[in-house]
């Protein structure tokens, strides 16, 4: 297990060389950003030449993203143009969105796990078509529409929440938030738990351990449920990370100051140093959660082994 | 059971994760929870693009810090943009171009420092010195010594400008490198407020909390979230706060600053979202503010390009122009919020600043047949058609082009005599531009530095002029702008601009479209909101119920 998570560890070095690589010069390929910066009117050309050798856009691309990436390894993800350090920007950026992720994430495992019990166990009557429907709609609907019209219903019609989240995000400003955008994942997580519990239920180890005389409560937990739950377990780590990155919509109608603000905030500026330095972290969030999953097979079915 | 503990183990880890997460960073929470009672008003705000520094500063929304936290030397009257006295007692010259500035005494800034003719010439010294890299240092370039310490290339050959001299504390010397007369009235731009002792010393304390000798103090600033100001006691200007304090909120999206205004969770949103424009009087019950603002937006022709700025074109420009049903843009696309153009500055000059209307005459006005004529006489677009070229990333201007063009084909009756060249980003856009590969016409918008007829024509007219992007030369132009500038009489100056302005306007150099205006929102708990000619809210005269 042990050398197992090193060879995977170094495995994301050239992963992630790669990835950042690839992002910089896209970043850096859409076009000269200390223009923007001038406004509608032409850049005072010494000062735009003295901001450009700030940010060491007058040397080639292979030659910044060489120093950029001898920055990272220091700690220094360099400075957005407002003068404020890309690190601070993350320091701020990441919990708020994990714990928006986080919500999510519960959101998920609670009702769509639940969901999915429930109709698979109920393969066919009312209550599992009426879920699938429910699903289908979720599904068809796009994320800031069902985050517009929540707002607008529970913040401006009937004045239960604030419509914006305020900069700190606290925990319960966040549930409505949170719903919203596990609100997709939830419904794939239902179907596919759904799925695969009906799948399942017609196993030989089921038929055993109902034939050994076992409670039937017993059997569904602990035997159907946790060989069940591992495509779900597949999905739900890779939405962790799609759930950081994706929340760009979500954060914008709530007005959360997380990752998926500075990220639109970077791109709309051309702000290279915060979107490459935002996009690093997220591609070493989904390399870990891919890990992480990747482990937490061998703890579901024994018979996955690492060695 | 081992299987049981460890599924219980994945269950009990992913929650504590959960958890873990959802405790850190909780930080303080009062966040956002300002009682209505207290007086403050709660506006909307996006980060600043730059740091907030005086010179450093192009943008409404660092502009609105500016304005509350700094006064300058002169303000301008938010009714009428006339430049008026602030901290100066008096600006003195003979030959318009030795100044004598006299300041009033007893100005302090919120640090409780007093502000001198110090404060004035170090902050102009560094917001003019090019290795401090200000964007908005061209401000300073009147300034005699401008070259030395700002050259195009290479290092500074000194730092501080030969043109400034400090009498006593309260008065000093500006030496400009050319006549102009009507400098003085510049100066109520933000670029040259006063700067305290601690910018210097202190420089990178001072960014994380300005100082300034404006009406408001800078209570807490954090970078990316919120600004809260109150009033400062120090402050013994004209314009006295009438409410408790601003807290700037930052919105990520004008669509919820929008929905937070409706829920009453804001008071006043300076930015709205273009697509509510066309419903926000009704929705805000009339609290809605549409006016002028200093931004015009044009057209330019190449005159680098021969086959556009030949004597013979000239009918061509004209035609182009009167082929542009600029009513139906500002009605359909803009509902209202942009205004037809008829001459090169902007209604919040007023005409006592300069601004003329009708001054393009005829050939700002829509008239398909003659527009036909005109170009057909001349011989037919060169080329038999014509592009416009604009970034499309902000301003719907994808959409008004699109209009334009087939206003223009309309009027010709060909399919696809002109057709639009959309740019991705602003900064592609203004690099094709410095490198003069416009064929046709293209976008040159111009958001005024300062409420002043000269500032509406000389960068963008005058020979070699710093956003002159169509290369357009006259000897005639230049000469009446000389001549303007040394007058001494502001009424005589402003005529003489407007004679240069009919000058370019009879060559069509470029195609007045329309004049934009600001647009604000504002709750029911506030009132007296309005928006000064730089769109900017003007807080301090607004009262909280």
């Amino acid at each position: 297990m042990g050398r197992y998570v090193v060879r995977r560890l170094l495995q994301m070095i050239p992963v992630f060389i790669g990835t950042t690589f690839l992002i910089f010069v896209m970043v850096y390929a859409v076009g000269d950003p200390v223009n923007a910066l001038f406004g509608d009117r032409a850049p005072d050309p010494a000062t735009a030449a003295a901001l450009r050798h700030e940010f060491n856009l007058d040397k080639p691309v292979p030659q910044q993203y060489l120093l950029y990436l001898g920055k990272i390894f220091t700690g220094d993800f360099g400075n957005a143009f407002n003068g404020q350090p890309v690190t601070e920007l993350m320091a701020n950026a990441f919990p708020i969105t994990l714990r928006l992720a986080a919500v999510a994430i519960v959101f998920e495992i609670v009702i769509g796990i639940t969901l999915g019990v429930i109709t698979g166990l109920r393969r066919g009557r009312p209550v599992d078509t009426g879920v699938l429907m429910l699903t289908l709609v979720v599904i068809s609907v796009p994320t800031f529409v069902t985050g517009s019209l929540a707002q607008y219903l529970l913040g401006v019609k009937w004045g239960w929440i604030r419509p914006a989240v305020s900069p700190e995000a606290p925990l319960d400003e966040l549930i409505l938030p949170g719903l919203v955008l596990a609100l997709v994942s939830l419904a794939y997580v239902t179907r596919l738990t759904r799925t695969s519990l009906a799948e399942n239920a017609r196993a030989d180890y089921v038929r055993t351990a109902v034939a050994k005389g076992l409670p039937r409560r017993r059997v569904t937990v602990r035997h159907l449920l946790r060989n069940s739950l591992i495509p779900v377990v597949t999905f739900l780590g890779t939405d962790v990370g799609q759930l950081m990155a994706g929340a760009l919509v979500t954060e914008r109608i709530f007005n959360i100051q997380g990752v998926g603000f500075q990220l639109w905030q970077g791109i709309v500026r051309q702000n290279s140093p915060t979107v490459v330095g935002f996009v690093t972290i997220l591609v070493l969030v989904f390399l870990l959660a891919n890990l992480l999953v990747d482990l937490l097979y061998a703890v579901l079915d024994p018979r996955i082994r690492y060695d | 059971m081992r299987g049981a503990t460890r599924v219980t183990w994945a269950l009990a880890s992913s929650v504590a994760v959960a958890l873990a997460a959802a405790a850190c960073g909780g930080g303080d929470d009062d966040g956002g929870g300002t009682g209505s009672g207290d007086g403050v008003v709660r506006a909307f705000w996006t980060d600043p693009q730059n740091p907030i520094e005086p010179a450093n500063t192009n943008e409404v929304q660092g502009g609105k810090v500016l304005d509350m936290a700094f006064r300058g030397l002169k303000r301008y009257d938010p009714e009428t943009a006339k430049a008026e006295n602030a901290m100066a007692e008096s600006i003195d010259t003979t030959d318009q171009q030795n100044f004598t500035v006299k300041l009033e005494k007893g100005w302090k800034f919120s640090d409780g420092t007093d502000v001198t003719a110090h404060s004035f010439v170090d902050a102009w010294n560094y917001g003019a010195l090019v290795t401090n890299k200000q964007i908005s240092s061209y401000f300073f370039q009147f300034i005699e010594g401008y070259d030395d310490v700002h050259p195009d290339e290479g290092k500074p050959k000194a730092k501080k400008m030969s043109g400034l001299k400090v009498e006593d504390d309260h008065t000093f010397t500006v030496k400009l490198s050319q006549k102009f007369s009507l400098w003085p009235e510049t100066l109520g731009y933000s670029a040259y407020a006063p700067l305290p002792e601690k910018f210097f010393t202190d420089h990178d304390g001072w960014l994380k909390k300005p100082v300034g000798n404006g009406p408001y103090k800078v209570d807490s600033y954090t970078k990316g979230q919120a600004m809260k100001l109150s009033k400062n006691e120090h402050y013994d200007g004209p314009d006295k706060p009438r409410n408790e304090g601003v807290e700037l909120k930052v919105y990520t999206d004008q669509n919820t600053a929008y929905t937070d205004l409706q829920a009453g969770n804001l008071d006043v949103v300076d930015e709205l979202p273009a697509g509510q424009l066309k419903n926000a009087d009704k929705d805000l019950n009339g609290r809605y503010i549409n006016q002028p603002a200093g931004i015009l937006q044009t057209v330019s022709f190449p005159f680098y390009d021969e086959k556009w700025s030949s004597e013979d074109m000239l009918p061509v420009r004209r035609g182009l122009s009167m082929a542009i049903n600029r009513e139906q843009v500002t009605k359909k696309i803009y509902h209202d919020t942009r205004e037809p153009a008829t001459d090169l500055t902007s209604p919040v000059l007023k005409s006592a600043g300069g601004y003329k209307p009708g001054l393009c005459g005829d050939a700002c006005e829509y008239d398909p047949e003659k527009a036909k004529k005109l170009i057909d006489d001349a011989g037919g677009l060169p080329g038999g058609k014509v592009t416009i070229t604009s970034n499309v990333d902000t301003g719907s201007h994808r959409q008004w082009m699109e209009a334009v063009c087939n206003s223009i084909n309309d009027t010709l009756g060909k399919n696809n005599a002109c057709t639009v060249n959309p740019v991705p980003t602003f900064g592609e856009f203004r690099n094709s531009i410095s490198q003069q590969k416009m064929t046709g016409l293209f976008r040159t918008g111009w958001q005024m530095d300062y409420p002043l007829i000269q500032n509406f024509l000389q960068p963008i007219f005058y020979t070699g002029g710093s956003s002159n992007d169509s290369h357009f030369s006259d000897k005639k132009v230049d000469d009446l702008m000389d001549e303007a500038n040394e007058l001494g009489d502001e009424g005589a100056a402003i005529a003489k601009f407007q004679e240069a302005e009919k000058r370019i306007l009879d060559q069509m150099v470029a195609i007045p479209l329309w004049y934009q205006n600001g647009n604000a929102g504002y709750s029911s708990r506030v009132s007296d909101v309005k928006l000064n000619p730089f769109s900017v809210p003007v807080f301090t005269d607004i009262k909280v119920k």
